[in-house]
């Protein structure tokens, strides 16, 4: 009992303060891989069904809301084609460097963290996909989170909502910077000492600011549901509904953005 | 003697791949508080029927690919279960002679054990609970165990492990 205790303690101890054990870690990760497959099964047959056990005229009318989609992406795509040659051109005049398109690969989820504190998802794709540690994940609405361990074929996601997590943002509206961090509920992000005098407001888009340089500029992150100003307290209180579909979304982007 | 010592080492393993599974079933969002420990419960009722068999090591071991699973501070569950399963050795001829209930008491103190080590070594990360829900588990736990022993037991007569 004592040796398992101490041996346990140990590896507490390697694990938290020293970091030691990410590559075993992510070698041994492989054998979590085919629980989270199987457990996914049921999930899957679902969505199969979902798919192909559908009427004609309920395929009709998606393909029709899909058409008219993907015509108001478009149009909104020619003025962003505008718009992108106009910012490189006034970057140009700035001297400052060009944004760049960032690449981007579909995964899919395949589970989530059972722990209701830690705020995780796997993901199906792994090193040999070229995913990296740090890699930022998106869905269709916002960011996500970031890899924090990548397996040969699956990697593992820190979500943004996590208590442990924190991502430079700045307010659309006015690039106003600030930290937003996870305070470990799905629909809430809190920003870190703000100042009570600062403008922002309920309704504010957060995007990343890219200062941390892990994430790249500019993907919607949450957006301001309160601002609370106490006189008493030295910040302003700031929560913030983050955009992504956190527990939702099943097909994801993990985005290559690389310094 | 040796064959059937092998058979039954297959279903003792087989037991813990299932827990393992429920343990990382998708669970609806209302009821994530509430995810029976799995593992535990099948460790707990190894140790009290062949205790000469799973002890500490098949705890330590079940409890370090548990983390692997998890995610979880790698040591997390195998320190836990190392003290459930040492616990349950302790006491396992007198959780024998219990009724189902009283039996049932007992198992919820160890699974409250093992949720109140798993959420100090979560604190260390700063990642804990906000609220005693965490205690919901164990909970939950004690109120299948009756559900518990009566299948794997029936499991262990019928395929005779002993």
């Amino acid at each position: 009992m004592a040796l398992a205790g101490v041996l346990a303690l140990l590896l507490i101890v390697a694990d938290l303060r020293f970091n030691q054990l990410a590559t075993t870690r992510s070698v041994l990760s492989g054998l979590a891989l085919p629980f989270y497959w199987v457990a996914d099964v049921p999930a899957r047959i679902g969505a199969w069904g979902k798919e192909n056990f559908v009427t004609r005229s309920s395929l009709l009318e998606e393909n029709a809301s899909l058409r008219s989609e993907s015509l108001l992406l478009k149009s909104q795509l020619q003025q962003m084609a505008a718009l992108r040659a106009e910012n490189g051109r006034l970057r140009e005049l700035l001297n400052s460097s060009a944004l760049v398109q960032d690449d981007v690969l579909v995964a899919e989820l395949i589970g989530i963290s059972p722990d209701p504190v830690r705020h995780q998802v796997v993901l199906n794709k792994g090193e040999g996909d070229g995913v990296y540690m740090g890699q930022p994940l998106l869905d269709a609405s916002g960011l996500m989170g970031q890899v924090v361990q990548v397996g040969a074929g699956s990697a593992r996601v820190l979500l943004i909502t996590d208590a442990t997590h924190a991502v430079p943002v700045q307010v659309n509206r006015n690039g106003v910077r600030a930290i937003a961090e996870g305070v470990g509920r799905l629909d809430q992000l809190e920003l870190r000492h703000v100042a009570a005098t600062t403008d922002i407001e309920a309704g504010d888009l957060l995007v990343t600011s890219g200062l941390g340089q892990r994430f790249p500029e500019g993907y919607p992150v949450a957006e301001v549901v309160s601002v609370e100003r106490d006189p008493g307290q030295a910040f302003a209180r700031v929560v913030a509904r983050p955009m992504a579909q956190l527990n939702r979304s099943r097909h994801v982007l993990l985005v290559y953005h690389r310094e | 003697m040796n064959e059937a010592r092998a058979s039954g080492a297959w279903v003792i393993f087989a037991t813990f791949i299932c827990a393992y599974l429920l343990a990382v079933l998708p669970f609806p969002l209302w009821a994530e508080w509430a995810r029976p420990e799995w593992v535990a419960l099948v460790l707990i009722y190894w140790v009290v029927a062949l205790p000469q068999r799973v002890g500490i090591v098949v705890a330590f071991s079940a409890g370090l690919m548990l983390d692997l699973i998890e995610g979880a501070v790698l040591g997390q569950n195998a320190f836990s279960l190392s003290v459930v399963a040492c616990l349950a050795l302790v006491m396992y001829q007198r959780l024998r002679v219990f009724n189902l209930w009283q039996q049932a008491g007992v198992v919820f103190m160890l699974l409250g054990i093992h949720q109140m080590l798993c959420q100090w070594i979560q604190n260390l990360t700063s990642a804990g609970a906000q609220s005693l829900l965490f205690l919901l588990p164990a909970l939950v736990g004690a109120a299948l165990w009756p559900g518990v022993l009566l299948f794997l037991r029936h499991l262990r007569r019928s395929l005779h492990v002993h």
